[in-house]
């Protein structure tokens, strides 16, 4: 086979087409300078494009790293004007108000996508997917609108009780973020559920197996690792947005969740703080870079040291254990 | 439908040394179809095709590619319906059970018929064990001693036990590409099914391979009725007791194996045996 | 037990309540484009019946004697994003052909690799950066030097009795700390680079390499493959790419609200701060104390909305025409 002894395309190249065989060609050492030239000019802009990653990281250990300690970890902010203090409340309020995005969001995203892959027909499927395309782009502070006009502006009724008193809360921060969670879910697992080869299928239906069992235990328990890994991206995605959290969550500078009272009033005290604001640390990053108090700089610059190493070590962390690489392009932002 | 021939079979009998038990002692045909037509389009994929498959024995289903012999494998237990927009007319029975008819639970047809696919497709995240029991398990089988029999008399049955007895906790994917059909026959067996459909189970196993299903297929025919499709008429002969031949979505030709391959009737049957078109 | 094979009987009525619940799960998409629509409707239908067309078209925003113009909101998140994409695009094109095309093989994945990293930062964290390393570095070196050198050039030329404005006046006015509508272009465009970056590359990935072959059993040196190979092949794709950087860059609001000054103000120095659609609901919802005052800020969400939208279909359809399978979040 004369094919086969051909050498790949990158090998030719790499001899860029020797003088011998191109003989007349006087123009070779202009096109080949050329050639050079483009290497290098978009050398220089993937180099510029990756600086802001060595300056941004760079600084935030510069500036940040000497502000970590186990005080700022656990120690609520100071008072106003008081130097010190810590983000407690912030690194609580983040992970309570990304567990109510996920206890909201990924259900519907993973159920959902299952429908798509495994009942819905072909028009019903590329309306829901256009649907979540849109969703995906709306900018997410618009998310910050709509779940303020649901929990925050109004009391919220429900046959004739209001079950829901108006005002900044913990809630209203999650559901704006589970919102950003839905479609985000709902795509990439559909993208994950699709790869599940159908002989799968086939096989657990020609067992007599009933239909949900093979969804849940056959289809999804064979995408899981990707579910996961979109799953996770996804939510390292919502642990930084702070624009929906501006006036759901509001923040605050003390415990949303109080239990000082004997174990039967934990409920109570439980559904108290879902409605009180609460910290997260993307806001107060925010507030804190925008005050005029340089101690506040310096925290912000610590708070966001901690914001970006729980962003980058999820990230991280699931590309280096899934190698997938569908997976990966599916969950890029 | 619940109390049919295939759960007289008491539980007593069942010991690790011997197979499964045949689940079927009846005598009638397993399968008795009647004008059974299939549409995809408007285009009927297999028209109006009367057969009568015998009770344990090979019946083989042979004709050229898209002269609809997977397609009315399927149907033997409803797996067609997977296909949306899949129509069928026409009846099936199933010692003497209407399998078609209204209140029958398609999940049922399927646990009395199993089936083995083409291409081999181990659960990926199962183990050998776990794959040959998923179809008890997700059944809601809970017994593990139970479990633990039947896996072991199923993967006797298809002569991979010697093979794989000490690794039964491996994953079902790590096994070369003729154990993986064999674990894929076994899974089967394990639910105890009255017929077996195989839908060219062979043609993507090497030769060794390949023979070693053969030889499979026919000791699981002491206790199983099997339905075979397969492309590769050699192997039609070798394994089967009967012949059936399909073209352009009809049955032309169905007779015992050495019948049709020696003396056949029809022409086109003729034309195909001996190569000439296909 | 009954049943010898100790199988439960088959139960369609699980599979009917597991499928309508997914079903349901599957309308929530629906459900939240509806609820989205009628917030944003529904809160803005006021500000509309009072204001009309004017205001899109007015340029006073002052809450306090209840006007309120979106002129400067919607200048602003136009100019800004723009500026981004013209600073980005070329940057973010040439990079994703450098990792396709031209990179030797073992840059690619670490440089890969860091552009995912560049994308997983949070915004706040771009903006606390900006303000207090990008900022003071604009300010003190790159905005004087633009200043005296482009800014000094003539602001207008004579033409037939008209004097006819230079970009010149982009580059004029005062500099200040570094607050300005350059300073949120150029954050914007640092993030939305990653995006560009990554979906140019899928593009360029997804040319065949028979075109490439074809160009090199031409005798074309490795650049003029890529020219004339690689771009003439991806061009509607890679604009593509530009049109879903732009929709995230209209959407883009920490890092903006954090350095382009916050002031509803057209002017057309680039130096002087701006403000924009996303920015302004960022700094006054929350603080919004009257219905009016409230409900203009909820018309400027359906703004922003819609423009988002629009351009982000029209990215969808482009990147579908040009036959480039594109993952499914961006």
């Amino acid at each position: 086979m004369p094919a086969a002894t051909l050498p790949p395309a990158n090998a030719v190249s790499r001899e860029t087409s020797s003088p011998a065989a191109v003989p007349r060609d006087n123009r070779h050492g202009w096109r080949k300078g050329k050639s050079t030239l483009a290497s290098g000019v978009s050398l220089a802009c993937a180099l510029i494009v990756i600086t802001p990653l060595g300056f941004v990281l760079g600084y935030l250990i510069l500036k940040g790293a000497s502000s970590l300690n186990l005080a700022f970890f656990f120690n609520l902010p100071a008072p106003v004007g008081e130097t010190g203090g810590g983000v407690a409340n912030a690194n609580v309020g983040t992970f309570v108000v990304i567990a109510i995005a996920s206890v909201i969001g990924v259900p519907v995203g993973i159920f959902g996508a299952i429908y798509l892959t495994e009942y819905g027909g072909r028009r019903f499927n590329s309306v829901v997917r256009l649907g979540a395309d849109i969703l995906n782009g709306v900018p997410s502070i618009v998310w910050g609108i709509v779940a303020y006009a649901l929990l925050v502006n109004h009391d919220v009724v429900l046959f004739g009780h209001t079950i829901w008193h108006k005002g900044f809360s913990t809630l209203a921060g999650g559901v704006a973020l589970a919102f950003i969670l839905i479609p985000m879910v709902l795509r990439t697992t559909e993208e994950v559920l699709l790869l599940v080869p159908n002989g799968y299928r086939e096989a657990a239906t020609a067992l007599g197996i009933n239909r949900w069992r093979i969804c849940v235990q056959i289809v999804a328990k064979t995408a899981l690792k990707g579910i996961v890994t979109g799953v996770m991206l996804a939510v390292a995605r919502i642990a930084g947005e702070t624009a929906p959290l501006l006036f759901t969550a509001l923040g605050n500078r003390f415990w949303s969740f109080q239990f000082h009272g004997p174990i039967t009033a934990l409920p109570g005290e439980f559904a108290q703080g879902f409605a009180q604001p609460i910290a997260a640390l993307p806001l107060q990053i925010f507030s804190y870079a925008i005050s005029p108090y340089d101690d506040w700089h310096r925290q912000a610059w610590a708070a966001a040291l901690v914001l970006i190493l729980l962003v980058l070590s999820l990230n991280v962390g699931l590309r280096y254990l899934t190698r997938d690489r569908v997976v990966r392009v599916m969950t890029k932002p | 439908m619940e109390p049919s021939p295939a759960t007289t079979a008491p539980v007593s009998t069942v010991t690790a040394t011997s197979a499964i038990p045949a689940p079927v002692q009846d005598t009638r045909p397993a399968f008795d179809a009647q004008n059974v037509s299939i549409f995809y389009t408007q285009k009927p994929a297999v028209d109006g095709v009367t057969l009568q498959v015998p009770s344990r024995s090979v019946t083989a289903i042979i004709g050229p590619s898209g002269c609809g012999k997977s397609t009315f494998l399927r149907c033997l237990n409803r797996m067609h319906e997977l296909v949306p927009g899949a129509r069928m007319t026409g009846t099936i029975r199933l010692y003497g059970d209407d399998l078609y008819a209204p209140e029958i639970d398609p999940t049922v047809v399927r646990r009395r018929v199993g089936m083995v696919f083409q291409k081999s497709n181990p659960f990926p995240t199962m183990s050998i064990a776990e794959n040959v029991t998923v179809g008890l398990r997700l059944n809601g089988v809970r017994d593990r001693a139970f479990l633990r029999e039947r896996m072991e008399q199923a993967l006797r049955m298809s002569a991979l036990w010697d093979e794989v007895k000490n690794d039964l906790n491996r994953p079902g994917i790590s096994l070369s590409g003729g154990q993986q059909q064999r674990l894929c026959i076994a899974r089967a067996v394990a639910v105890q099914p009255e017929v077996l459909l195989m839908d060219e189970p062979a043609s993507a196993l090497d030769p060794i391979a390949t023979s070693k299903v053969e030889e499979l297929i026919n000791d699981l025919k002491k206790n199983y009725t099997i339905v075979i499709v397969t492309h590769n008429m050699q192997q039609a002969t070798r394994v089967a007791d009967q012949t059936a031949f399909f073209y352009l979505g009809k049955l032309i030709e169905f007779a015992p194996t050495r019948e049709l391959f020696n003396n056949p009737r029809q022409p086109q049957t003729e034309a195909y045996i001996t190569g000439r078109f296909g | 037990m009954s049943d010898p094979k100790q199988m439960r009987p088959a139960s369609r009525a699980r599979d009917a309540v597991f499928q309508w619940f997914c079903f349901l799960m599957a309308c929530g998409v629906l459900v939240l484009i509806v609820l989205v629509g009628y917030v944003l409707w529904g809160g803005s239908a006021d500000v509309f019946r009072k204001f009309g067309w004017k205001f899109l078209t007015g340029s006073d925003w002052d809450p306090n004697t209840g006007s309120f113009g979106a002129l400067p909101f919607i200048f602003g998140t136009l100019v800004s994003s723009l500026l981004a994409l013209a600073i980005a695009a070329p940057l973010a094109i040439s990079t994703a052909i450098y990792l396709t095309e031209l990179a030797p093989h073992r840059l690619r994945q670490p440089l890969v690799f860091m552009i995912e990293m560049l994308s997983a930062i949070p915004s706040v964290i771009y903006g606390l950066w900006a303000i207090f390393i990008m900022l003071p570095w604009l300010s003190q070196s790159v905005f004087p030097l633009l200043r005296h050198s482009l800014g000094a050039l003539p602001k207008s030329i004579p033409l037939f009795h008209h004097e006819i404005p230079t970009p010149a006046l982009l580059f004029s006015g005062p500099t200040g700390a570094g607050y300005s509508m350059l300073s949120g272009a150029i954050i914007i465009a640092v993030m939305i680079l990653p995006i560009i970056t990554s979906v140019s590359r899928e593009i360029l990935r997804s040319v065949p390499d028979l075109q490439r072959e074809a160009a090199y059993g031409l005798g074309a040196t490795r650049w003029e493959v890529t020219r004339i190979a690689v771009l003439s092949y991806a061009k509607k794709g890679l604009f593509g790419a530009m049109i879903l950087g732009l929709g995230r860059a209209l959407g883009e609001t920490m890092a903006v609200t954090m350095v382009i000054g916050n002031t509803p103000r057209i002017s057309p120095s680039l130096f002087s701060p701006g403000y924009t659609l996303a920015s302004v609901i960022a700094n006054e919802f929350a603080e919004a104390t009257s219905d009016d005052y409230l409900h203009a800020l909820v018309a400027i969400g359906l703004v922003l909305m819609a423009v988002t939208v629009v351009v982000n279909l029209c990215a969808q359809l482009i990147l579908k025409l040009s036959g480039t399978e594109v993952g499914a979040v961006r």
